[in-house]
């Protein structure tokens, strides 16, 4: 029906430096109104104008949802990223107009939980900034299980322990703190629900351990957005728009389409909504799959790709696009 | 210029009527000669002025009436009311949808002013003025969802997404064709749709479903369907199927155009933005064959139309019964010559 989602036209209002990786966004509305109200969890695309390039990246609301008069996102830099965090680092400051989606909720609460069990790794934090101030207005019960390599490095841990105390608990890697992971989820009351947001590890480990201890897997949501991954440039046709298109080593494939002048639908540009799927027409060569959203024997098949994380090597590439 | 609402009742002595305006501005379901089951899920965008759409939530010269015909099938039947206890902020979600929405629609009739989470609405169809703290429900009569959907046309379904699927955990649906909330509650997508025929094979549902799952907040969507109704009767529900169910025996040639009825229901799907939960309002609209045949263009489609309805869809639709009655009723107001393209009337 339509790519991606509605448009929203802000201003950034502030960026504060976190720590020496994470630096804070605000955005208001250039209109002054007031932002749409999201769920926690929920996530905005933000649409970086890089010269020549628009870099559009998912990041998580990190405010409250009660309070919409602005946004805030936090950005981890990544030094050998595509660029997207380190455009956001280097060239957004206060003032500048910039334009970012709708919220799109792909990590929500379950509402039925008699209880939230939260596991964050690093910049994972950002959805439950968002989920425990809502489930906190509402008195919901919820843990937190923070995990980030140093102290410093500890992104808001000092605020999330000035909210809620000693409904969050900490672990630093250098000082070989660990989750007891087994003995927390075997602890849990029955109507506990899971959420894990971190890195790809994190997320597979937390996964399995839970599976394994019998919880079912409706009661366990992670987030795992994929970043796209750079890699060697390849050639693509489109066959319905009928063009051929070069995907550059730092540009995905659903980049490379949509600078072709297609327009693709896309949510999360991180493999996890399923709303890129595209089917292959015809190809010779290999597919890297990096989603989350096809199931295994899909990606055996070969006859669909995810374009906003996965990438072609080989000869020719014909997709229905 | 407001709204004149009608004096009219959907039971007993079946006083509904639509005015010439309605008439005119009725969603007729069938843009062209024939009808086939489809998804046909478009984005809920505001159409030409003077239609249904004019709203993204549309109030009708029927809205008083339809309000007190709801009071009246609740107070005899509470469970076409429900909502599970994980449903509440789906319900205020759901509140301020229509606020909003019908505050906008209509300055005339409604004005909602909030400041913070101090709200006061005011309905004056219904002589309603309530102040109340958004979010604590010990503000309200009854409970978000019911109060604000006793005060809107259409029947509501709010649904749950977790797992990949919606979960119908919520409702309002008093004027439903022939379905029943306190059978569907918890009831997930698939399992609610159990009963439809053909569609299932096509894998219809699948991509409805994938499609509902996606839709985003601030872009709505909707679709139309329908079915034919004896009696201007809103509530058709399977509860008081000994009801209604014998009428569809009592059509006459003689009494076709007064009985039978086309119902439309405009079917909308929005995400609620608190919640991540999705609505469906199901806003139903009648007209009698009398009335629809004033349009010429109307009269000679439906003839053809009801005439080659597949069996399986006729069935289906309950049309069985009367359909030969209709069929030949219709016949005599169709010459033969061609209708135009559109839904529209000429
Ligand atoms: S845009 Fe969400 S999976 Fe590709």
């Amino acid at each position: 029906m339509s790519t991606g989602t509605t448009k929203l036209d802000v201003v950034v209002s502030d960026v504060v430096p976190v720590n020496e990786l994470v630096t804070r966004f605000h955005f208001r509305r250039r209109d002054g109104q007031l932002l749409p109200t999201f769920s926690g969890g929920a996530h905005v695309v933000v649409e970086m104008r890089d010269g020549e390039r628009t870099r559009l990246n998912p990041y998580s609301l990190m405010g409250s949802p009660l309070d919409t008069r602005e946004y805030t996102i936090s950005v981890r830099r990544d030094d050998v990223g595509r660029g997207g965090s380190l455009f956001m680092h280097r060239h957004v400051r206060p003032g500048m107009e910039m334009v970012i989606s709708y919220p799109v909720n792909l990590f929500s609460l379950d509402l039925r939980a008699r209880k939230h069990l939260m596991l964050a790794g690093g910049i994972g934090i950002t959805p439950f900034m968002a989920q425990t101030a809502q489930l906190a207005a509402e008195g919901g019960n919820f843990e937190l299980h923070y995990t980030c390599r140093t102290a410093s490095l500890g992104t808001y841990a000092d605020v999330l322990r000035e909210r809620y105390d000693r409904r969050v608990r900490l672990y630093h890697d250098d000082r070989d703190e660990r989750i007891e992971l087994d003995r927390l989820l075997s602890s849990q009351p029955l109507g506990t629900h899971l959420y894990v947001c971190g890195p790809s590890g994190m997320i597979g480990w937390v996964c399995d351990r839970a599976a394994a201890l019998g919880w079912p897997a409706e009661t366990v949501h992670f987030e795992h957005f994929a970043a796209p991954q750079p890699g060697a440039p390849f050639d693509v046709t489109l066959a319905v728009s009928g063009k051929t298109i070069r995907v550059g080593e730092q540009q995905s494939l659903l980049e490379a389409i949509e600078a072709a002048g297609v327009d693709p639908p896309y949510l999360c540009r991180g493999g996890v909504c399923g709303q890129c799927e595209t089917n292959v027409i015809a190809h010779d060569g290999k597919f890297i799959h990096n989603d989350h959203w096809l199931s295994e024997q899909e990606h055996r098949s070969c006859k669909k790709i995810m374009p906003c994380v996965s990438r072609f090597e080989g000869g020719s590439l014909v997709l229905e696009r | 210029m407001g709204i004149t609402f009608r004096n009219e009742t959907f039971r007993n002595d079946f006083t509904f009527r639509n005015s010439p305006e309605h008439i005119r501005r009725f969603p007729f379901p069938f843009h062209e000669d024939s009808y086939m089951y489809a998804v046909n899920i478009e984005p809920h965008v505001v159409g030409p002025k003077g239609s249904v759409l004019e709203n993204l939530i549309d109030v009708d010269e029927h809205y008083v009436a339809e309000m007190q015909d709801r009071a009246l099938v609740l107070a005899e039947d509470p469970l076409r009311c429900q909502s599970l206890p994980h449903m509440t902020l789906a319900g205020w979600d759901l509140l301020e949808l229509l606020m909003e929405q019908q505050a906008l629609g209509y300055p005339e009739h409604f004005t909602l002013t909030r400041d913070g989470d101090r709200w006061r609405w005011i309905n004056r169809p219904l002589g309603i003025d309530d102040s109340f703290t958004f979010g604590d429900v010990s503000t309200l009569p009854y409970g978000p969802m019911e109060y604000i959907t006793r005060q809107s046309q259409g029947d509501f379904c709010i649904l749950d997404q977790r797992d990949g699927n919606l979960w119908m955990d919520a409702g309002m649906v008093t004027t439903q064709a022939d379905w029943s909330l306190d059978f569907d509650i918890g009831m997930n997508f698939f399992e609610w749709h159990a009963p439809v025929p053909l569609a299932h094979e096509k894998g219809i549902f699948v991509r409805a479903l994938k499609f509902l799952t996606n839709i985003q907040q601030g872009k709505p969507a909707r679709r139309l369907n329908w079915t034919m109704t004896i009696n201007p009767r809103l509530d058709t529900s399977p509860e008081n199927y000994h009801k209604w169910g014998p009428d569809r025996t009592t059509v006459t040639p003689e009494n076709v155009g007064d009985k039978v009825h086309l119902r439309v229901e405009l079917q909308s799907f929005w995400r609620l933005p608190r919640s991540n939960g999705i609505v469906f309002p199901i806003r139903c609209y009648l007209i009698k064959m009398d009335e629809l045949v004033t349009q010429p263009k109307w009269a000679r489609r439906l003839h053809r139309v009801i005439r080659d309805l597949p069996e399986e869809l006729a069935n289906y639709k309950g049309l069985t019964r009367y359909r030969a009655t209709l069929v030949e009723w219709l016949s005599k107001l169709d010459d033969g010559s061609p209708t135009s393209p559109g839904f529209g009337p000429d």
